[in-house]
């Protein structure tokens, strides 16, 4: 029991990783209809700009008290936000009117981009990853050990998405995004400013990326160039799980990725399915849930009109 | 409609007969030993050289056959990695099991290992062709993006099962596969492809892919099984891209499952793109251009993938209809046969 508890603990932090990520996918599908296949990348970038500012305040590797985490996140936020409006402004704005597999393909272009010259820039040997946060446990009861990190990671992850919660419900940028996602060109006749409305979504959407890479680097503080593909894809179908363009389907979605995932790799082989199964298991349920529900867990179906 | 289709067989023919000597005769200078200062002779063209050229052909039969899916019948698959891979590993697995058992059966010699590296091309091609179905029908149900991501999933998926198969070397990757393809035969196999895909496309079925490609309701009202159209298209692309993946096997002699990562799928997507969507010339130029690309970009350095990276983001922004368009290589050559009908 206690190990399923465990488990449980571990799935809800990867989970949650992969949810903030999902976030940026869905938040960027919703107001053009994109895969932005860079997102994973963003979210390797955020990572290691966490690295550079922490190497930079705490040399010796520890120390900085609590001013060094929140630096380390803000700043890692406010650079990804930076670079996701660049790559919206730069690669994809000219290509708005233009077929959109001509942007799906330029936003796979920008993630080869964006991954070479991390390794030409970053190295590709992988970097540890500074302690930022206390190395402290907390056992519960059994043998169920709580770290700092997962706590930190769930912490994070919930109040980042009551901030963007509050963001597109509650305030006038928010409104306008939706409006965009329902139709960019009857948004554009009411007086919403699309283009502002377009980069305001990429930057959020990156910062979250950031935030989550930040976190995954002090939960395994182990990062490298290409960590962003495989965590990426996965936060992607995270996304289509739940209903793409909806933003509680994408927490679903991930939080039901990660648990599932870990707990694959914890109880698997009891019913006969390899540990090594771990990067299958989110496409399996991915198409199942497909089959059954072609929209998502929380998707709406779009009328086909003639 | 297309001017071979206005030539007599005899002519056709006799192009068939010139096309495959000349292709031999290459096949056979690119072999022509070459002393060395050290008193050893090698082949004009190293192995690797050899190696690209030949890989060349494999790109183009994956581009064609992706073509055939994505440009033709309009829909978005990202994951004939998956069916190059199972492809490559039926046939790698054929040869390195009964291979040469059936080239003795045949009376050995160079008939008997002919006949049995077709044959494994011919298994991997099966292999493929029944997982495009098992995948097909039921995610071809699905739309855009979501077609996308379910064959995507499909590819990792076949991808990490393989990975767990032992019998094909695991994550060990299989080795030892014997070298059997040559510039001739993936050459050979590739024009064979464009031959079959371009035959499909000026059927009347391929008619119906063309129509499910521009208006699916449409294409339905009018009588179209849609449904079958498209597993149809799926299940031939996937068998073209196993028999690529059976040439990949045997050009390299080793096979990994990293070499069939969605990045793969990826790659031929933008062969299609870049050569241009649904055009065949477009396909066949793409996967050339796209194997060539890294190779001429190697004196960069480090920065070699950096160059190759902003080249396609570069090349959809200036030209996002890809290099030919919709164009094939008939309207190209009418075109400037009517430039220079215009200019005397």
């Amino acid at each position: 029991m206690s190990t399923f508890i465990q488990q449980l603990i571990n799935g809800l932090a990867l989970g949650s990783i992969y949810a903030l990520i999902a976030l940026g996918y869905t938040m960027v599908y919703g107001v053009l209809r994109l895969i932005n296949f860079a997102h994973g990348d963003v979210y390797m970038v955020g990572a290691y700009a966490g690295y550079y500012i922490a190497r930079a305040m705490a040399p010796e590797g520890t120390g900085g008290g609590y001013l060094l985490p929140i630096a380390v996140f803000v700043g890692s936020m406010g650079a990804c936000a930076l670079i996701g409006v660049i790559i919206e402004r730069v690669a994809y704005r000219p290509l708005i009117r233009q077929s959109r597999l001509a942007i799906l393909i330029t936003a796979i272009g920008v993630s080869l981009l964006i991954e070479n010259l991390g390794i030409v820039i970053f190295g590709a040997a992988p970097q540890s990853f500074p302690s930022i946060l206390p190395e402290r446990t907390f056992q519960l009861g059994g043998n169920v050990v709580l770290r700092y990190a997962q706590i930190s990671i769930v912490v994070v992850s919930i109040l980042l998405m009551i901030l963007l919660r509050w963001v597109v419900m509650g305030t006038k940028t928010g409104l306008a995004m939706r409006a965009v996602s329902h139709s960019i060109d009857a948004s554009k006749l009411m007086g919403v400013p699309t283009d502002r409305t377009i980069s305001f979504t990429f930057a959020l959407g990156s910062a979250f990326a950031a935030a989550a890479g930040v976190l995954v680097a002090v939960y395994i503080p182990k990062i490298e160039p290409l960590m962003g593909v495989m965590a990426g894809l996965k936060a992607f179908v995270a996304a289509v799980l739940g209903g793409i363009g909806n933003i509680p389907g994408s927490l679903i979605g991930g939080v039901l990725i990660g648990l599932s995932e870990t707990l694959i790799v914890g109880y698997g082989g009891n019913i006969g399915i390899e540990s090594t199964y771990r990067d299958a298991v989110a496409f399996a349920i991915l198409i199942i849930v497909l089959l059954v529900r072609p929209q998502g867990l929380l998707g709406k179906i779009q009328k086909e009109k003639v | 409609m297309t001017s071979s289709a206005s030539q007599p067989w005899w002519k056709r023919a006799g192009w068939a007969v010139f096309a495959i000597a000349v292709l031999y005769a290459i096949d056979l200078a690119a072999k022509i030993p070459v002393g060395q200062t050290d008193g050893s002779t090698r082949p004009v063209l190293n192995l690797y050289l050899y190696q690209i050229i030949a890989s060349a052909a494999v790109n183009i039969i994956l581009a064609v056959s992706l073509q055939l899916i994505n440009g033709i019948t309009g829909q978005f698959s990202i994951g004939h990695a998956g069916f190059m891979a199972i492809g490559g590993y039926a046939a790698a697995d054929f040869s390195l099991h009964s291979g040469i058992d059936l080239a003795a059966i045949c009376g050995g010699g160079a008939l008997g290992e002919s006949v049995s590296f077709v044959v494994a091309l011919m298994i991997g091609a099966v292999f493929a062709a029944i997982a495009g179905l098992i995948v097909g029908i039921p995610s071809l149900r699905l739309r855009g993006d979501y077609l996308a991501i379910v064959t995507l999933g499909f590819g990792e998926i076949i991808r990490v099962i393989i990975l767990n198969v032992d019998r094909v070397g695991a994550a060990r990757g299989l080795s030892g596969i014997p070298q059997k393809t040559t510039i001739f035969t993936g050459y050979a196999f590739a024009a064979i492809t464009v031959l079959v895909v371009w035959n499909i496309y000026h059927s009347s079925f391929g008619r119906a892919m063309l129509a499910v490609r521009e208006d699916e309701i449409a294409a339905e009202a009018m009588g179209i099984r849609t449904t079958r159209t498209k597993v149809m298209a799926f299940v031939i692309s996937s068998g073209f891209a196993g028999l690529a993946g059976g040439l990949f096997a045997h050009l390299f002699m080793y096979l990994h499952t990293n070499t069939f990562t969605f990045v793969k799928s990826i790659e031929i997507v933008m062969m299609i793109i870049i050569g241009g969507l649904g055009s065949i010339t477009g396909a066949v130029f793409g996967g050339v251009v796209m194997t060539a690309l890294p190779e001429v970009l190697r004196p960069v350095g480090q920065w070699r993938m950096v160059v190759y990276s902003l080249i396609i983001i570069l090349a959809i922004r200036y030209r996002p209809q890809g290099l030919l368009g919709m164009r094939e290589l008939p309207d190209i050559l009418a075109s400037l046969r009517r430039k220079k009908g215009g200019a005397r």
